[in-house]
């Protein structure tokens, strides 16, 4: 036994297991708030175990998202009553956004339209699927060389010092003159510093893109890793966010993790009503304000059309870009033929090829170079 | 770390949770006890939650408990120093240097030392709440400097030298979740969710919020908002969306308009985007009849 063992007060190492749980349980826990933790139980007396849990929920920053995960485990170890998390996938009429960082199922969005999901739930068949091991891929190490100088940037409010920027540097001009007894000899200059524009990556998973859609994951994963700010989501019968495990920089790694948090790969397409679940989520939604989105997806859309339409005229008012990516586009004869990506045109900047990996890396390197103009339909 | 069980003659979340009701703020246990805990142990609260839900509000109202004056840096991207912490008066020093001539003058001393935010927090602990507003519309270099502020409370002007907090001041932080924040600045605060309150709680609060608003009213209006709140809107009415349309629609009624009819001429100040009003449009009617029931 160690001597820190010996020291700590029986009841502190209760707690002290209760925290090696949380960890087990993926929950990020630092040893300074443990002993925060402990010294806020003693503080509220513990009037009863109400008190210990909210301790909890306060000194370990249980995001709210997570809280009925936090309880289920708090039971568990302080109650000896075991939970189950609450299924995945087992709620047909409704779209989900599911964030599997938040360990549940954080919103769920009513359709607007009941018919949707009517429809869409004899198409929907939840599945999951294995990744194979990746090997090396040119045209991702491509895109992983060229897509940080690529990616496009807006002007940030933050500051650098120029020579020839737009306002004066008093700081520095000040500093200068009083080495030569008040005398502003020369201006110095700011200009705003650029950075890059947020990339948002909606992917359509369902059966009918089955062919493309891993070659889509590993893109993603590509640009996951290379801009400041990406977000990933999959589109199929619920709405997913997969950048979180996108971020593990092993490739393969990172795709099992997908596969273990996407349950609707090979499914049945309510693009619709899985935007507008993501637009129903506000830290999700915000996301899209002046980002770059990229929609990969056929458009075989089974919902109703106009739930597609207003979710995709929202995106387009809040994003810098929208661009619609499809493999049917490689033809170039190709046009529209689904009600809904014939109604949504007009809310494009682009419809472009999205048949290979190599089609969509060249999209998102050309992106800064794409003017923003809006598709006529 | 300090422990003060008591701060300000409060020593529970039970007292915090009354001196919160005494200071027109209807907090329930929870938030109470969080609260309490940061004050005792001398962290950050960072309260988290949806827009309007009060997040603001109680840190003045923690503020008015301990009669201290609410310091508020709100943030934004490309917030930097000189917005957070302090500036140099440019132009009075070089007035300074000029009027000066051949004598000695120092440009920096205190009276060309504009302060901002976080240096008045430093500087006067006891008497001030630091409320940093919003802090995930900063960007990351901010948080980032935020973290050497949260953790020692000290400052460093390079021209005069580092400067310590002689007590740790309390400081507020919220969040409206548009996005996560840093694990390590999460970790160094007690962390709270507001949520929306349950009816009852809401009714409460509009009654203490709005003298002129009748129970009935405040009651109608709580029931409409829950259902407001169940529709897919971008941005769902928060409290304080319920308070104003109280208000709003008793001022209607008193110029004259008969319920519920005075519930929908004042809908403008509970939806507040054009597609959730043409979303809530048509299915007003039903709320309002649901409520009237």
């Amino acid at each position: 036994m160690s001597i820190r063992e010996t020291s700590m007060p029986r009841a502190a190492q209760t707690f002290v297991e209760f925290v090696q749980l949380l960890r087990q349980n993926s929950f990020s826990v630092a040893p300074d708030q443990t002993a925060s933790f402990i010294e806020a139980i003693g503080l509220l007396g513990p009037r009863g175990l109400e008190d210990i849990r909210r301790a909890g929920l306060a000194m370990l920053s249980i995001p709210r998202a997570r809280w009925e995960e936090y309880d289920a485990l708090f039971r568990a170890f302080f109650l000896d009553q075991t939970t189950s998390a609450p299924a995945l996938g087992d709620d047909d009429d409704e779209v989900e956004a599911f964030d599997p960082r938040d360990g549940e199922q954080e919103i769920a969005v009513d359709q607007r339209d009941s018919e949707v999901g009517d429809r869409a739930t004899r198409l929907e068949t939840l599945s999951q699927r294995e990744f194979l091991t990746l090997s090396d891929d040119e045209v991702l190490r491509h895109f992983a060389q060229n897509a940080r100088r690529a990616l496009p940037r807006r002007k940030s409010r933050r500051r650098k010092p120029t020579p020839q920027g737009d306002r004066i540097d008093q700081r520095r001009t000040l500093r200068q003159a009083v080495q030569r007894e008040g005398e502003v000899f020369d201006l110095r200059k700011t200009s705003r510093q650029k950075r890059q524009r947020p990339i948002v990556l909606l992917i359509d998973v369902s059966g009918s893109m089955k062919d493309q859609s891993e070659q889509t994951v590993r893109l993603a994963h590509a640009v996951v890793q290379v801009a400041d700010r990406a977000e990933v989501f999959t589109l199929g019968t619920r709405l997913t966010r997969i950048a979180p495990a996108l971020r593990d920089k092993n490739i393969d790694r990172a795709l099992q993790d997908v596969a273990g948090v996407v349950s609707d790969f090979d499914g049945g397409t309510r693009i619709g009503a899985a935007v507008a679940a993501l637009l129903a989520v506000p830290r999700f939604a915000g996301t899209l304000r002046g980002a770059a989105v990229s929609v990969i997806s056929d458009g075989l859309e089974r919902g109703e059309t106009g739930t597609m339409v207003d979710a995709v005229a929202r995106i387009s008012r809040m994003a810098w870009r929208l661009d619609w990516l499809s493999p049917l586009a490689a033809d170039p004869l190709y046009e529209p033929r689904t009600e809904a990506l014939a109604a949504s045109l007009t809310y494009f900047d682009s419809l472009s090829d999205g048949s290979s990996i190599a089609a969509l890396a060249d999209h998102i390197l050309s992106l800064s170079r794409a003017a923003t103009r809006r598709l006529v339909a | 770390m300090a422990v003060n069980p008591v701060i300000a003659g409060i020593g529970s979340p039970n007292e915090l949770q009354q001196a919160l009701t005494g200071a027109q703020y209807i907090a329930d246990e929870a938030l109470a006890t969080a609260g309490y805990l940061s004050l005792a142990l001398s962290k950050p609260l960072l309260l988290e939650g949806a827009p309007g839900v009060g997040k603001t509000e109680a840190a003045k109202a923690i503020g008015a408990v301990l009669s201290r004056r609410v310091v508020r840096l709100q943030c934004f991207e490309g917030i930097d120093s000189a917005a957070a912490l302090y500036e140099w008066n440019y132009p009075r020093q070089m007035l300074a240097i000029r009027q000066a001539g051949d004598d000695y003058v120092n440009i920096y001393s205190d009276d060309f030392l504009l302060e901002r935010p976080m240096l008045e927090a430093l500087r006067y602990p006891r008497d001030c709440v630091l409320l940093i507003d919003e802090i995930d519309r900063a960007d990351q270099e901010f948080e980032a400097f935020l973290l050497e502020f949260l953790s020692d409370f000290t400052i460093s002007i390079p021209e005069t030298g580092t400067m310590r907090a002689t007590t740790q001041p309390v400081v507020v932080l919220t969040s409206n979740r548009t996005r996560d924040l840093h694990e390590a600045l999460r970790r160094r605060c007690v962390y709270h969710w507001i949520d929306y309150p349950n009816p009852a709680l809401e009714a409460e609060i509009v009654m203490a919020r709005a003298s002129t608003v009748v129970q009935a009213t405040a009651d109608a209006v709580v029931r409409a908002v829950g259902e407001l709140r169940q529709m897919p809107l971008i941005k769902p009415p928060g409290v304080a969306e319920t308070v104003e349309w109280s208000q709003a629609a008793t001022l209607m009624n008193q110029q004259g308009q008969p319920w519920p009819e005075a519930f929908r001429r004042a809908i403008g100040v509970a939806i507040k985007d054009h597609d959730d009003l043409d979303y809530v449009a048509p299915r007003l009617d039903d709320v309002l009849r649901g409520i009237a029931a």
